[in-house]
C-alpha cells in the first residue's frame, strides 16, 4: 500500500569523531574501489545514502507515473492479444514500482515518505513520462525508444554499489528487455502495414525521439551530480556515454522500420566509430522538468486521486488487521 | 424453443460466457492507475488479465466452431452490442472500490461454480477451458471475499460503503441463474452447465461470507435481466464498446 509501510529507521548510534569519519570514508571507499557491494546495515556516508535514495525513488516513482500514459490505451487496444500484452507490461511496471520501493526502504526512507515527496513535487520521476500518448503507435514507441533508454541506463545501474538497488535491476532488465522487444515488434507490424499505420509509427516516433535522449540527463559538463556518483560506482557510466550506447543500438532498428528519425544532424562518423547527432533541446528539458510538459499536471493530479479516492480503503484494511490482531492477542 | 441449430447454440454458448470474462475484465482494466494502492492495482490487472484470457480462448473455439474464418478479434471488435450476451453484472460501471469487489465476489462465486459445472461438459473443449478458468477463478473469489470481509468489517465508514454496494448490485444477481433457449438446448445434450441449479451453492458462499463481513444479505428479489438473453444492456455499454472497438472500426482489415 501506498500508506501503510512502516519501516524501522535505523538505529542511531554516536556520532564518529572526524578522524574515525576519515578512516570509515576511506574504508567504504576501498570496498567501492574493490567492486565489494556496500549492504544496508553498513556504514555509509549521508550523501551516498541520500543520493541513492534520491535516484531509488526516482526511479521507483517513474515506473509507477509510467503506467499512467499505458494506462490510456488499455481499453482502446487494437487486438486481444495486444491488449493483455499491455496489461501484463503494466503489471510488470507496478511489480518494478514496489520492487525498487522496497529496496529504497533499506536505506531508511519509508514508502509513504517517497510517495508524499513524489505528489508535493519535491521528487522527481522521469520527464518522459510528462508527454502524452496520443496514439497506439505510442504504445510500441514507448516500449522500443523509451524502455530501451531505460534498459542502457539499468545495465549500468546493475553492476552499481548498492547491493539491493544492483540486485533489484538485474531482475528488472530482464523484464525491460521483454518490453522493448514487444515494442519494437508492435511497430514492425505497423511499419508492414498500411499506409496509416505507417504514418502513424513515423509520426509517433517523431514525438518521442528526443525526449528519448533526454532520459539520459544533462550532457556531462552540466550534470551537478554525476562525478560523485562515477566515483561511488552509484553511476558506471556519464551521462553522454550512455545516451551515445543508445543511439548506436537505436538508429539501425529504425532503419529496419524503414522509418526516418528527426535529426539532420544524426549521421555515422567514421572516425569516432559512433553516430554523431544534433544539439538536445534543452530548454525545453529544462521546463518539462520545471513542470511545464504538457502532461505533469495531470500525472500528479492522478496520482494524487486515486491516492485519495483509496484512503477510505487503506484505513479500513488497517482497522481490520487491528481488529483480528487484537482478536489473536485475546 | 428455439429455432437455433445446435451448432449455432454452441457457438453462440461459447461467446457468450466469453464475453463475461471480455466485459468485466475490460471494467477491471480501467482501474489501471486508480486503484487505492500498487498491490491491489496489480491484484486487479492480473484478474483482468485471467478473464479476458478466458475470452480469448471461448472466442477462438467459437471462431473455430463458426467455421467461417473468423478469430477472437472479430468476436470482440466486430460484433455489436446487441450481439454481446453477457450479464449485466459484468459491465455495470466500477463505481468505487467497494462496488468493483462486490461485483467481482457476487461474479467470482457464480464464475466458481459454473466452470466447476463445465469441467463435467461432455463437449471436452468447454470442459477443458473450463478446467483451466476454475484456477483462476477461485483465486479471484478468494481475493474479493478477503476484500468484502476487510471493508465490511473495517471502520464504520467502508461498512456502510461496502452495504450500499451489495445493496446497489443485487438486482443484477438474479440474471446469474437464468437459462437462454439455447442453453435448455445444449444442457440436454450434457454440454451446458444448468445455471439455475447453482443458484443454492451461490446462496449459500455469499451468505457465509457476508456474515463474516458483518454485511447483511439484501431482502429485494427483483432480477435486472436482458443481456444474456437478449443482448439488451445497460447504458453504459455503449461506452465499453465505443472504447473498445474505435481502432478497429477506425482502421477496419489492419493487423495490429
Amino acid at each position: 500500500m501506498y500508506g501503510d509501510t512502516s519501516i524501522q529507521k535505523p538505529i542511531k548510534i554516536a556520532e564518529p569523531t572526524s578522524e574515525e569519519q576519515a578512516r570509515l570514508e576511506e574504508l567504504f571507499q576501498q570496498k567501492i574501489d574493490d567492486n565489494i557491494k556496500i549492504e544496508p546495515q553498513e556504514w555509509m556516508p549521508d550523501a551516498y545514502r541520500k543520493t541513492l535514495v534520491r535516484q531509488m525513488s526516482q526511479h521507483a516513482h517513474s515506473e509507477v507515473i509510467g503506467m499512467q500514459p499505458e494506462g490510456n490505451w488499455l481499453t482502446r487496444a487494437p487486438s486481444l492479444r495486444r491488449k493483455v500484452i499491455l496489461l501484463a507490461k503494466i503489471q510488470d511496471e507496478g511489480g518494478h514500482g514496489l520492487y525498487i520501493y522496497a529496496a529504497a526502504e533499506t536505506l531508511g526512507t519509508s514508502r509513504a515518505e517517497m510517495i508524499e515527496q513524489l505528489q508535493s513535487g519535491k521528487a522527481k520521476y522521469s520527464s518522459i513520462f510528462n508527454y502524452p500518448a496520443l496514439t497506439w503507435a505510442d504504445m510500441g514507441t514507448i516500449g522500443w525508444l523509451v524502455d530501451g533508454a531505460a534498459i542502457t541506463n539499468q545495465v549500468a545501474l546493475s553492476r552499481g554499489s548498492y547491493g539491493p538497488y544492483s540486485r533489484a535491476m538485474i531482475r528488472i532488465c530482464k523484464e525491460e528487455s521483454f518490453h522493448q522487444r514487444q515494442g519494437y515488434e508492435l511497430l514492425l507490424t505497423l511499419s508492414k502495414g498500411t499506409k496509416e499505420q505507417k504514418e502513424m509509427l513515423q509520426e509517433s516516433v517523431n514525438r518521442f525521439w528526443w525526449p528519448s535522449l533526454m532520459m539520459f540527463g544533462p550532457n556531462d559538463a552540466d550534470s551537478p551530480h554525476s562525478a560523485q556518483s562515477l566515483k561511488w560506482k552509484i553511476k558506471k557510466k556519464s551521462n553522454d556515454q550512455l545516451r551515445q550506447e543508445f543511439i548506436d543500438a537505436t538508429v539501425p532498428q529504425a532503419e529496419f522500420l524503414g522509418i526516418t528519425l528527426p535529426d539532420p544532424d544524426l549521421k555515422w562518423n567514421e572516425e569516432r566509430g559512433h553516430y554523431d547527432y544534433g544539439e538536445i533541446d534543452w530548454e525545453e528539458f529544462g521546463n518539462v522538468i520545471k513542470g511545464n510538459g504538457p502532461c505533469n499536471k495531470q500525472r500528479i493530479a492522478a496520482h494524487v486521486k486515486a491516492h485519495e479516492d483509496g484512503a477510505w480503503v487503506r484505513e479500513a484494511a488497517a482497522a481490520y488487521a487491528e481488529k483480528q490482531q487484537n482478536k489473536d492477542v485475546a | 424453443m428455439t429455432n437455433l441449430s445446435k451448432q449455432e447454440a454452441l457457438v453462440q454458448y461459447a461467446a457468450q460466457i466469453g464475453d463475461n470474462g471480455l466485459i468485466i475484465g475490460h471494467r477491471m482494466s480501467e482501474w489501471c492507475f486508480r486503484a487505492p494502492s500498487i498491490e491491489m492495482e496489480m491484484a486487479l490487472m492480473n484478474c483482468a488479465l485471467d478473464l479476458i484470457g478466458q475470452a480469448r480462448e471461448l472466442y477462438t473455439y467459437a471462431a473455430k466452431l463458426d467455421g467461417t474464418g473468423k478469430t477472437e478479434d472479430d468476436f470482440a471488435y466486430l460484433r455489436d452490442e446487441k450481439d454481446f450476451r453477457n450479464l449485466l453484472l459484468a459491465e455495470v460501471p466500477n463505481g468505487d472500490w467497494g462496488d468493483t469487489i462486490v461485483r467481482l465476489f457476487f461474479m467470482s462465486a457464480y464464475n466458481k461454480l459454473f466452470f466447476t459445472a463445465l469441467t463435467k461438459s461432455t463437449d471436452e473443449e468447454l470442459a477443458a477451458i473450463g478446467a483451466k478458468s476454475l484456477k483462476e477463478v477461485t483465486y479471484h473469489l478468494r481475493f474479493s471475499s478477503e476484500w468484502l470481509i476487510r471493508l465490511g468489517d473495517g471502520t464504520d465508514e467502508s461498512h456502510e460503503r461496502v452495504q450500499k454496494s451489495i445493496n446497489d448490485l443485487w438486482a443484477y444477481t438474479g440474471e446469474l441463474f437464468t437459462m437462454t433457449d439455447g442453453e435448455k438446448m445444449l444442457l440436454e445434450e450434457g454440454i451446458a452447465v444448468d445455471t439455475a441449479a447453482l443458484k443454492p451453492e451461490w446462496d449459500q458462499i455469499v451468505t457465509d461470507v457476508l456474515t463474516q463481513a458483518t454485511l447483511s444479505r439484501p431482502e429485494n428479489k427483483w432480477a435486472h435481466k436482458g443481456g444474456k438473453a437478449e443482448g439488451i444492456h445497460t447504458e453504459s455499454f455503449g461506452y465499453i464498446i465505443a472504447d473498445m472497438q474505435f481502432m478497429q472500426r477506425r482502421y477496419p482489415g489492419c493487423s495490429w
